[in-house]
């Protein structure tokens, strides 16, 4: 047996959900994430041009950044006429954006909501803090890199970015997007033992299944 | 070989309600936005939207009924709207209207809610048997004064079928139901705010207090189908009261002003108006619609 087939035995494998109480685990599913491969090119390219203009924002405010989010929705920024418009479910959104630091209690939350959205997702991380912690560089309470924990998409720096900023974010996640470039859910998958050393590491009290579908 | 060009027919019909009610929501989308001085989303912003979620690559289920709730609430917009001609004197727009009345056309309105009532019950988030506790009440208090108005009309006309009363519009504006019972109409049209649900009784999807209601747990083709059905839904509902009180349409160009008109009426309410609390909402049906319903129903029958 080779290396390569030890590898999709290993894939194969059930998660433990070894933080939750044994008479739950039952309740949780156990499968890991797999990776889903594009349909075919002309029809992908189609429903790209789509995703790109009907993006569904978390209205998951995770920090400080998101006091920026709420004027988008207002007459002055307007970013619904990009197609940018709130969803109050991850089950139906598929742009998530951390809105600066990420703390360890938020981050826990942030690995849920990011987990149940289904794909394609994007991310979005939006200041400073989400790509090297910012001013909470040092903070024993933050996380310094999110896309440690969560594939990000694009970053918008600045402490704090103007709402334009943000809308140009959007842009460039737009244009990604189009170009079939935005492939964070297969990349989740693809490094899903990665990504959960790297959360559970962090977050101490782990009382939620390994991967919440 | 007729019933096969029924079909097509059928399918014909219903594409076109479909795209004309995404349409109509994208539109008001639009007209909202100026009012507020933005520029706002193109008007097939909701059609993208639909591509968008039917393009989701994973779609989280939650059992049987939960798969069959959406399709349920789809059925229920198809059967009302396969049952009402939507053009007068048209082959292609006339649906099954020979093959069922008023009142299976009324049955249909609540089947589709009763499926979703099911379905999204099996999602197990908190908020949907909130959402469907509520729009199923708001439902059945709404429905009193809508019934009460149909009532009236069967006595005024002596008939059930949409088509005779359709008929029995024509040859002028002044033999509208609208002008011949104003009281049916007056009653039939607050119900029907309750049935579009906008604000003041958008109790069910409430985005503020119970984060969309039912379909909270509905994702990607799920809340695919519940989109299109909405449209197609609102559609049927607004061709179903231009047939009854406003003298239905020999056309599509009249056909789609006397339906954006009639739309507009809700949406104006709702621009103006805030959301009611559950209790007064359901009050408010059975108090002042009722009482004009059966005041129409006494006049139409003994004067």
């Amino acid at each position: 047996m080779n290396n390569k087939d030890l590898k999709e035995i290993e894939k194969q494998m059930k998660l433990a959900n070894e933080g939750l109480p044994e008479i739950e685990r039952d309740l949780f599913a156990d499968d890991r994430p797999s990776r889903i491969e594009p349909l075919n090119k002309y029809l992908e390219q189609f429903l790209n041009w789509a995703r790109a203009r009907s993006l569904w924002i978390l209205a998951f405010g995770t920090g400080c950044g998101a006091i920026e989010l709420r004027p988008l929705m207002t007459a002055r920024f307007d970013a619904f006429r990009y197609g940018i418009a709130g969803r109050p479910t991850p089950r139906q959104a598929n742009v998530f954006i951390i809105g600066g630091y990420a703390s360890l209690k938020t981050i826990k939350r942030i690995v849920r909501s990011y987990e149940q959205m289904q794909g394609p997702k994007y991310v979005i991380a939006l200041g400073s803090c989400t790509i090297n912690g910012g001013m909470y560089y040092d903070s024993y309470n933050t996380i310094n890199r999110i896309d440690h924990y969560i594939p990000v998409d694009t970053y918008v720096t600045g402490c704090m970015p103007r709402p334009e900023a943000l809308i140009a974010g959007f842009n460039r996640l737009k244009e990604k997007i189009q170009a079939g470039e935005c492939d964070g859910m297969n990349k989740y998958a693809d490094n899903f033992d990665w990504y959960k050393a790297n959360q559970k590491r962090i977050i101490k009290d782990w009382n939620m299944p390994d991967y919440n579908w | 070989m007729d019933i096969f060009i029924k079909m097509v027919y059928a399918a014909i019909s219903i594409l076109v309600a479909t795209l004309y009610g995404l349409l109509l929501v994208g539109t008001v989308h639009k007209i909202y936005a100026r009012v507020h001085r933005r520029i706002g989303p193109p008007v097939w912003q909701p059609i993208l939207d639909i591509i968008q979620t039917h393009g989701r690559k994973v779609a989280t289920s939650h059992g049987i009924m939960f798969f069959l709730g959406p399709v349920f609430r789809l059925a229920g917009g198809m059967g009302t709207y396969l049952f009402i001609p939507v053009i007068y004197g048209s082959v292609v727009f006339s649906n099954y209207s020979m093959a069922g009345d008023l009142l299976l056309v009324m049955y249909f309105i609540f089947f589709g809610q009763l499926g979703m009532a099911l379905g999204a019950g099996e999602g197990g988030h908190p908020y949907s048997p909130l959402g469907i506790a509520r729009g199923l009440s708001q439902m059945s208090t709404f429905e009193l004064p809508f019934s009460l108005a149909v009532i009236s009309i069967a006595i005024q006309y002596n008939t059930l079928n949409i088509t005779s009363i359709v008929a029995a519009q024509q040859g002028g504006m002044l033999n509208w139901t609208l002008f011949t019972n104003p009281l049916a109409v007056i009653a039939a049209m607050i119900s029907l705010l309750g049935m579009n649900m906008h604000s003041p009784f958008s109790l069910v999807l409430a985005p503020q207090e119970i984060p969309i209601g039912p379909p909270i747990e509905m994702n990607g083709s799920f809340l695919g189908i519940l989109q299109t059905n909405r449209a197609l839904f609102a559609s049927a509902k607004l061709v179903l009261f231009m047939n009854l009180f406003f003298g239905g349409a020999t056309n599509l160009p009249i056909m789609m002003l006397k339906t954006f008109c009639i739309y507009l009426f809700s949406v104006f309410i709702g621009a103006a108006f805030p959301r009611f609390r559950p209790e007064q909402s359901f009050r408010f049906f059975l108090r002042v619609p009722t009482l004009i319903g059966i005041l129409s129903v006494i006049i139409i029958a003994y004067f």
